[in-house]
């Protein structure tokens, strides 16, 4: 063996072939990126993993800005100034943090109702929109915590607003609107702390969430849409029977996947 | 299995080891410390160290007789929980109360659960306190009282702390309803009404409805007093309004206008700690105060729904 040659093809591959044989993470990687699927999935499941990348922009952007932005009551708003107007490209990274902050809500509302209309919450696939309902909670925890920080007028009357909303939750809402914004007003101490929960706590927990999710997608596999054929056992779409294995008919250990639900009157028998 | 082979000579489970270990840390903490504390560890670890040598030694004894040990290995069926020696043996060995893969699981999870809380406490505690500790209002002198003009609302921005700065900047409306002699007593007394900015919806600041006499503003070291007429107070966020005692006219408030407690010190005004107000009757010094223990905006302080609201934390 170690006489013979190495083809061309190997010597490319073989350090793709020494990692994997060190850690696996090649076939990992293969396994993540090259499972099965049903036939006639839609546009409208990227919508995941476009909220996916804009919380990866979020994240991308956010840590470069924490490298300018000084948190605290006298030094933050000529942070913010100093990021748009002096540092070489701060408005552009400033300004996609601001707006990718919509776009990653907005794709977060926009996901979870097509995996609500497409009835991907379904068996056996709830836990997935549980986690799903605590990373819209972390999502829109974050903006509540991002909007104070650059600690102009609206940022400041918009979280005293806020806060106080919180305080008018009943038995404990006074307690977790102290403990918000650390003392019976806001201080000095509001807007380091607010800075600590949007750029450390939360980041963590979503990045931890996420992963969650992923796994059960790829443990679960995919919904077929609910005017998907095949999956409602109507008529072949790749070659498998109505009912047949494969990626329409079962899960990735061959267990039966929950068929998609028929929205009323779309398909016809 | 030949038993010869395998054979390990391990020693029997003993917490005395644990005891050793932390009479050695106990000592070098105290290298740090205080000399004292390396002589309560060093007596912690001599003694467990005296208690562990015996157990080894009465463990070595004790195997001699033991020719075989069972081997630890994975168990198809339930657990054994015990071992059982041997009836044709004269003398048994000491009898296991606990086997050692169940001792190593406990104290490492008991270990565990000590170290995280041992961390975990004080960090809750550092998080969660300063919220709520150390919350006392100072007072405030806004300046000799022949500043404050008789029947004349003054929209006084003052710091409430020095050290915290411009962010505790606060406004409150005051108005001097000249000296009273309350019913009972001899002397007149000065009276004011002191209404916080804070809308009881949601704690904007709540303006005069009506011209602010800017260039007859006066100063008083850091606190600043424009002259202001007003028909009442309005919330630019939601639209609340309040009449001139701070009560609620229109939108969506809950309550009356915080007020704040006065006193004089040595003819200054002293503003002291805020309170909540549910609604007043009569004017002025004549206003009887429906107060309440500060609340945060938005919350009742009478009625039915001021039972969701039962403890406040200290303000």
């Amino acid at each position: 063996m170690a006489t013979q040659k190495r083809s061309r093809q190997e010597q490319i591959l073989y350090p793709l072939d020494w990692l994997e044989e060190r850690s696996g993470l090649v076939g990992a990687v293969r396994y993540f990126l090259l499972r099965n699927v049903p036939a006639d999935t839609d546009w409208f499941q990227t919508l995941g993993s476009a909220t996916l990348t804009a919380f990866l922009v979020q994240a991308t952007t956010g840590i470069v800005l924490a490298m300018y932005y000084q948190p605290g009551p006298t030094t933050a708003y000529a942070s913010i100034q100093h990021i748009t107007n002096d540092v070489w490209g701060g408005w552009l990274v400033r300004g996609m943090h601001k707006w990718g902050a919509s776009v990653f809500i907005i794709l977060m509302f926009l996901h979870m109702g097509r995996v609500f209309l497409f009835g991907a919450y379904k068996y056996p696939r709830e836990l997935n929109w549980v986690i799903g309902v605590f990373l819209l909670a972390s999502g829109l925890a974050e903006g509540f915590t991002g909007y104070l920080l650059p600690w102009d007028q609206t940022a400041y009357w918009a979280t005293t607003v806020g806060i106080n909303l919180n305080g008018t939750a009943p038995f404990l809402g006074p307690f977790i609107a102290q403990f918000l914004q650390g003392g019976t007003y806001i201080n000095p101490n509001t807007i380091s702390r607010f800075y600590s929960i949007h750029m450390l706590v939360l980041p963590a927990a979503i990045g931890g969430l996420i992963a969650l999710h992923l796994y059960l997608v790829i443990r679960l596999g995919v919904t077929s849409p609910p005017w998907s054929k095949t999956a409602a056992g109507l008529g072949p779409l790749d070659g498998s029977g109505p009912n047949g294995s494969g990626p329409n008919g079962s899960g990735p250990d061959g267990s039966p996947v929950a068929p998609a639900p028929a929205l009323e009157g779309s398909t016809s028998g | 299995m030949d038993p010869s082979h395998d054979n390990p000579h391990v020693p029997g489970p003993s917490l005395w080891p644990v005891g050793l270990a932390i009479g050695a840390t106990v000592l070098l903490v105290g290298f740090v410390v205080s000399w004292s504390i390396v002589a309560v560890g060093a007596i912690i670890a001599i003694v467990f160290g005296i208690l562990w040598l015996r157990d080894l030694t009465r463990k070595s004894h004790a195997r001699e007789q033991e020719v075989r040990v069972e081997p630890e290995r994975r168990q198809k069926g339930p657990p054994r929980t015990t071992h059982v020696p041997r009836p044709a043996r004269t003398e048994p060995a000491t009898p296991e109360t606990m086997p050692r893969n169940v001792f190593l699981e406990v104290t490492t999870l008991g270990l565990g659960g000590v170290i995280g809380a041992l961390v975990a406490l004080p960090v809750l505690g550092f998080t969660i306190g300063p919220a709520f500790l150390k919350q006392g209002v100072s007072h405030v002198d806004l300046g000799p009282l022949d500043g404050f003009p008789e029947g004349e609302f003054l929209i006084t921005t003052f710091t409430s702390s020095e050290s915290e700065g411009f962010v505790s900047r606060r406004t409150a409306y005051i108005r001097n309803n000249g000296f009273v002699t309350l019913p009972g007593t001899k002397t007149a007394q000065p009276s004011f009404t002191i209404l916080s900015n804070h809308c009881a919806h949601l704690g904007c600041p709540v303006q005069p409805n009506g011209p602010q006499q800017v260039k007859d503003t006066t100063h008083y070291k850091s606190v600043t007093r424009i002259p202001v007429n007003p028909s009442g107070f309005g919330c630019p966020c939601h639209g609340g309004q309040y009449d001139t005692e701070g009560n609620r006219i229109a939108g969506p408030p809950v309550r009356g206008l915080d007020r704040y407690s006065f006193s004089i010190v040595n003819g200054h005004l002293m503003l002291g700690k805020p309170y909540s107000v549910a609604f007043v009757t009569g004017k002025g010094a004549d206003a009887q105060i429906h107060a309440a223990t500060l609340h945060f905006p938005g919350e009742q302080v009478k009625g039915i729904e001021s039972w969701f609201y039962p403890i406040q934390p200290p303000h």
